[in-house]
Formats: C-alpha cells, structure tokens, sequence
C-alpha cells in the first residue's frame, strides 16, 4: 500500500488570453495587484536590499570605522581574507552543528507538542497552546542568560541536583569547554524554538483530511500505520515549511554564544564572527564581508531546500 | 476558515505596526530633545555617560549640577555593563560625531583609540595643569597619549592581594614581606584552600597577564607606534615567557577552583567568602563587598575580619611587583557643544571632596593622592595607604589605538590559562596578532 494524500486541488487555468491584448479588466487587476503590493515590496526593499546591497558596498573596502580617512578600495580581498581563515570554517562547523542538532531535537519534540495540541481536549487546548508558546515569547537574551544562571558553577542549581548522572558532579564546569558549552546552547535554543517548529506543525495536521483518516481506521489500519501513511505524507508541506524556517533561524544563532561563552573554547558562530568583526574590531570592511558570506549561506540553504525539496512555501498557508 | 485567520491576524499585525510606528516616533522625538543640548528653560544639559555604578556618579552630578549656580545642569545617562560594550556604544555613536555626548565615563584602555580619532575635545592647558595636580601618576599615564593629557583622571582602581590572616598563617607565610605567586601556589596547595585568579575570557585575563609581564620587567607591547605594522610586541620576550610559566602554573596546579576557565572578579569574590578561602588577586570592591554581605547576614563577622591585604604578587622575588591599573577616566567629546562647561564639570567631578565621596559611598578609589589622608576614607577602607602604594607602581595595559586587537588576540590563544604553553601559546599569540593589525586574519 502506497500513502495516501488527498489529490492535489487542480489549479484553475485562466482562459487563454487573447494573443497581444489584455482586456480592461486583467489591466485593472494588474494595476490593483501592483497598488496593493507596491506599499509592501517598497518597504522591502528600502529595510532589507538596501542595507544587504550597501553591506556588500562595504565588503570591498579596507575601511575601519575610527579612521575614515584612510578607507581605501580592495575588491575582494576580505573575502579572499576570510575564506582562508581557518577560523571562519570553524565557525561555519559549530554553526552547522548547532543547527543540525538543534533542528533535528525540535521537529521531533515539536511534532509530538503538535499531537498533543491536536488531541487535546477543546476546554483546555487554548490554555495548552498558551502555555507551549510562552518560551517562544521569551526574549532570547533574557533566555540566554536564564540557562547560564541555571547551569553556572556558581549561581546555578544543575550540578547540585543532576548530581546523580554519570559525569556530572558539583565541580562540573559547564562553560569550560567546548562540548558541554555547545550542549547547553542548544537545550536553551531547543527550549526556546520548539514552540515555533510546534506550531506550523499542529496547522499541518489540521489540514490533514478527517476523511482519509476515518478510511484509513475502517480499514483497520493501526495507529503507527495511519501516522507513517496518512497523516505524515499528507502535512509534508508544513513539515517542509517548519524545517526550512527554524534551520534558516537556527543558522543565525547568535544571543545564546555571546551572553554564554562569548566564543570562548572555541564556541564562535558565524553572526558571532561577524559581530566581533564588525563592532568590536571596528573592521567594517572586513565585517561586512563576513556578513555576506553569512548571508549568501542562508541563500543557499533556503535555495537547497526550495529548489532540492520541491518545498512550496504557499502549501503551508493553506491556501493553494 | 483560514482567511478570516489570515484576516484577523493581518489586522492585529496592523495595529501592532501603528502601535510600534507611534513609539518610535516618540523615541526619535525624546532623542531630539536630549541631542539639541539645552532644557526647557535654555540652561544647557550636558549629558554625561557613566558606568554603571552603586549611584555615586549620579550623586556627584547632582552636587555639580548645584555647584554650577544654574549655569548648567548635568544628566547622567547609563552605559551598558562591561567595558568593551561601553566602548562600542560609545565609538559607533562618536563616529556619527553625536553631539549629545558631553563627558564620558572611560576605561582607560581605550582611551588611546578614542583620541587618535579625535574624539576628544583637546583639554585646555589650565585644566590639564590642575587635573593632574596631586595624581598618581599611573591614572596621568592612562590619561595621556601621544604625550598629551586628553582625558581628566577620576578615579584608579588596582588589585591587591587578598588573604585569609589564618590562611597565612598556618601556611607560615609572613605577609609583611613581599610574596611571590610561587610561593601562594604552594601555601594554596598546603592548605587546601583557593588562590583566586580572573582566567576567564575576558578583559580580566588580560589584566592579568598584564601584570604578569610587567612584574617580569617586560610589556605585552615593547615598541609602540600609531601605525599598527609598526607595533612591535614583547610577549616573546624573556619577561613575556616568564609571565606565561606563572599564568600556566598558577592555573594548573588546580588552586584555582574547578570553573577557573570561566572565573571572574565576581566569582573570586565568592570563592573567598566561602568555606576554601584563603587568597585572591581582586579590585577593593570585595571588601565593602564582604561588609554588605556581613550585614546581610550571608557572612560571618569572623571570615570579615579574618580579611587581609598586600600589594599584588611578584614574579620573581627581587623585582618590585607592577599591580593592574584600571578605573574611569573624563573624557569631553569633540562633538559638544559645551565643551568648556563639560570640562568646568569634570573639574567639579573629579574634585578632592567628591573623590573623596565616592571613594567611601560605591568603594571606588581615587586617583587624587590627598584623599588618601581624608579621616573617612581612612576608616571605612583600614587598606587605602595599600591602595595607594599600589597606584603608584601600577602599570596600564598597552596604550594603543587598537587595543581591542591587542587584547582580543591575547584572549584567544592564552585562554584556557592551564593549556598555556610558555614556548609556544607567545609566539602564536604574536602571530596572530601581527597577522590582525595586518587584517591578514578574523579575530
């Protein structure tokens, strides 16, 4: 038995239009579709092209922020500084890692929320979504900064009370090096995001059909079968949509590095990079070149998934 | 179902927007009036930014803005916590020559960097000459570059070293001698008790290495020049081994705690208090610290009174120790527009009697030398002549526009402090940065 999805709702053609003559009314339509959208593609593109396209202006310039004068044009010599950088590849690793790791936790905590969400009784569902959303709507530094007061040497409660796990212990120094810092970076992500990812999944399940799910149980099919062909396939859209959004954010982890290690032991992320680069350094130049690259990575994983996943962003509106 | 949703929500995302419209509005409003530099009734305001503190530097503003006789008033605004970040606050808004920035409260470091790109506002040679009247000459040297004063000393902070009299004791250290940092590793370790040192990555770790080397009769920068392919660095030096070898054996003989890696003053602090307190190297703020802590209940008397101090180790027995040197220095920026007011008020500021003050209310020390003598300051700090003592050998961390260089790439490769390898982590550690002010590499 193959899965079952619910046949894909046929997209109405409009009638051929008259070869070179558009009637009055498709002209008007075109007009009201550009009044509507221009306010929203003008605001685009003065808060996000402007500032990507004077960034990479930037990038080619030797330019340091304290001394103007001296700003001099180098073409691409801050990539070609950059890329050769071993620690930006380093960087690029953790931030790989992080988002993998982070990504993958959350979809299947997040998936399981969903159900739960999806299951749960009408009296308390509004009162359970609420509560799911709260560390969502958690400052990211306030979170940050909550995780590293929990598992400080110091000021922290952990040690004391997972004293009883094999390598923990009241001297467990959690920022001191590499795994254990990068370990609880990602539980506060994860504790942070999984709401997000949970979300756009419980609107995945509820386009999920009754129907075919009724069918399904007539036929006899068990509950695991029903997840694995039915209810999975069907609200692969949001899947897809949920896992493009949270890798997109997760790829630009920054609050959590710096209020935790500030990059020590080796913890730097790539927006880390760019901010050490571009704010302390004072290096805008050299900055903004980071920046980009971040930027053309982001490009690359939301081109990956569009294009290599076949993903359609307007499936997981419901309105297709 | 979904588009009244969609509907609803896109409303709420509207009235969100014009909510969000409306307050930024108001804030560039509120920031026009601030930046235009005078109140209400046309008495200029000068903005002085300061850092965080236990509100004494908003009490001196208040005495100063009084002593002004209406003339002008002064307004505190607060930077963020740490010293790098008040800088880069500070930097980004100079550099759009923000005229709303008066006077400012400095960590001497990046002083340099603030004045090569004229930041400041040149300090009139009368005021240099009385500001610099009766000053240790470690805040003067920290107040200078390019052997011009440009910025108005305020107060000095340097590390002494402190000790559990008990500890000491039983340790059979005499502590009216100077001691050196081999041997507080070996009392530590006789004792079982902590040796308290900042290894975090951080401004700390510099501090510390600092002086280290100069306890060594080295400097982290051994020729100096505006031009950063010209800075000639001196941590390969016989000093700079040296200062690592100890960096190295104080962390890892263990005295350091568990979580030395992450240390800073705070966590010293702590330490100190606690049951394994018996040394540390910290600022004088863990003495009013203590005394809080006592009165709160959190501490006992005895543990308080079982405090003692010392000028910061030595290296090498036979060399005179070079403590940390730190504080906040004035700065006047150059975009005022009242810059002989703002300096008429660090003139005020910095004041015996409010050094004095300030001194005793938030435990911060001065820089002026005759406060040293004041009956008050004598009482609540007993260690003020220890202080003092201290300033006047204490050496700044290099004085170099591009400071943040500097001391980033130290932190990179001298941290973790017990992996330091004296060989080698100096050579890297110049490499790396020589590489930087080339802008050959990332930091």
């Amino acid at each position: 038995m193959s899965t079952t999805t619910s046949p894909p709702t046929p997209r109405t053609k409009a009638e051929p239009a008259p070869e070179r003559h558009t009637s009055d009314r498709a002209k008007a339509e075109r007009k009201l579709g550009w009044l509507l959208a221009g306010p929203a593609l003008a605001v685009m593109l003065l808060v996000t092209a402007y500032p990507i396209a004077q960034a990479f202006y930037d990038s080619l310039f030797d330019y340091r922020l304290t001394d103007p004068e001296n700003r001099s044009f180098t073409g691409l010599n801050n990539y070609l500084v950059v890329l050769t950088d071993q620690l930006w590849w380093r960087s690029i690793g953790v931030t790989a890692l992080i988002t993998v790791v982070t990504v993958a936790v959350e979809l299947v905590l997040g998936f399981g929320l969903a159900l739960v969400m999806n299951k749960a009784l009408k009296a308390i569902r509004p009162v359970l979504r609420a509560a799911i959303l709260i560390p969502y709507a958690v400052i990211t530094v306030v979170s940050a900064f909550a995780w590293q007061f929990a598992f400080d040497i110091n000021t922290g409660f952990i040690n004391s009370w997972f004293v009883w796990l094999p390598g923990v212990d009241s001297t467990t120094d959690w920022f001191g090096d590499f795994g254990t810092s990068i370990f609880v970076v990602c539980l506060a992500e994860i504790w942070k995001t999984t709401p997000f990812i949970s979300l756009l999944l419980l609107a995945g399940l509820a386009q999920v059909p009754e129907v075919l799910q009724e069918a399904a149980q007539v036929d006899g099919a068990t509950w695991w079968q029903r997840m694995r062909k039915v209810t999975i396939p069907n609200m692969k859209a949001a899947i897809m949509v949920a896992l493009l959004f949270r890798t997109l954010d997760a790829f630009r982890v920054f609050d959590s590095i710096f209020v935790m290690t500030a990059g020590a032991n080796g913890t730097e992320t790539v927006s880390f990079l760019a901010y050490r680069q571009t704010i302390s350094r004072l290096e805008i130049g050299l900055g903004s070149a980071v920046s980009v690259l971040l930027f053309l990575t982001v490009v690359g994983i939301a081109f990956t998934f569009i294009k290599g996943f076949k993903v359609d962003l307007s499936q997981a509106r419901g309105d297709s | 179902m979904p588009r009244t949703t969609n509907h609803r929500v896109r409303s709420r995302a509207g009235r969100t927007a014009r909510l969000l419209g409306a307050g930024a509005a108001a804030v560039v409003a509120a920031s026009g009036l601030a930046a235009c530099g005078s109140g209400d009734d046309g008495v200029p305001v000068l903005n002085w930014y300061i850092n965080p503190d236990s509100g004494g530097q908003a009490e001196i503003a208040s005495r100063c803005t009084d002593d002004a006789g209406g003339r002008y008033t002064i307004e505190v605004s607060q930077l963020p916590r740490d010293s790098p970040s008040q800088r880069e606050q500070l930097v980004r808004r100079l550099a759009a020559n923000d005229s709303s920035i008066d006077i400012m409260s400095l960590d001497p470091p990046y002083i340099p960097e603030f004045a090569q790109a004229g930041f400041f506002a040149p300090v009139p040679e009368d005021v240099a000459q009385r500001v610099t009247t009766d000053v240790v000459q470690s805040a003067v040297d920290g107040s200078t570059w390019d052997g011009e004063l440009v910025t108005v000393p305020f107060w000095a902070n340097t590390q002494l070293l402190w000790y559990r009299t008990s500890v000491a004791e039983a340790a059979g250290l005499d502590m009216t001698q100077p001691v050196t940092w081999d041997q507080l590793v070996e009392a530590a370790q006789g004792q079982d008790v902590r040796l308290g040192v900042q290894g975090i990555r951080s401004e700390s770790l510099t501090v510390w290495l600092n002086a280290l080397i100069e306890s060594a009769g080295g400097s982290i920068i051994a020729e100096n020049s505006t031009d950063p392919e010209d800075i000639e660095l001196g941590l390969t030096s016989e000093a700079g081994v040296r200062a690592a070898e100890v960096l190295r054996d104080v962390s890892a003989s263990g005295t350091g705690g568990p979580a030395l890696s992450t240390a800073n003053e705070d966590t010293t602090a702590t330490d100190f208090e606690g049951d394994q307190g018996g040394f540390q190297v910290n600022y004088p703020f863990v003495y009013p610290r203590a005394q809080a802590a006592v009165e709160g209940g959190t501490l006992d008397q005895a543990v308080l009174d079982d405090y003692g101090w010392a000028l910061y180790p030595r290296v090498d027995a036979d060399t005179e120790t070079a403590p940390p040197y730190g504080g906040i220095n004035l700065g006047v920026g150059a975009f005022s527009e009242h810059p002989d007011f703002a300096y008429e008020a660090t003139e005020c500021i910095t004041s015996t009697e409010n050094q004095a003050y300030y001194f005793v209310s938030n435990g911060n020390p001065a820089s002026d030398t005759t406060v040293y003598e004041d009956p008050d300051v004598l009482s609540e700090f007993p260690m003020a002549p220890t202080i003092l003592e201290s300033l006047q050998l204490a050496k700044p961390r290099p004085q170099t526009p591009y400071y943040s260089e500097v001391s980033g790439g130290i932190q990179r490769e001298y941290h973790p402090t017990a992996s330091v390898d004296p060989e080698q982590t100096p050579q890297d550690a110049t490499e790396l940065i020589e590489a930087v002010l080339r802008k050959e590499q990332l930091l």
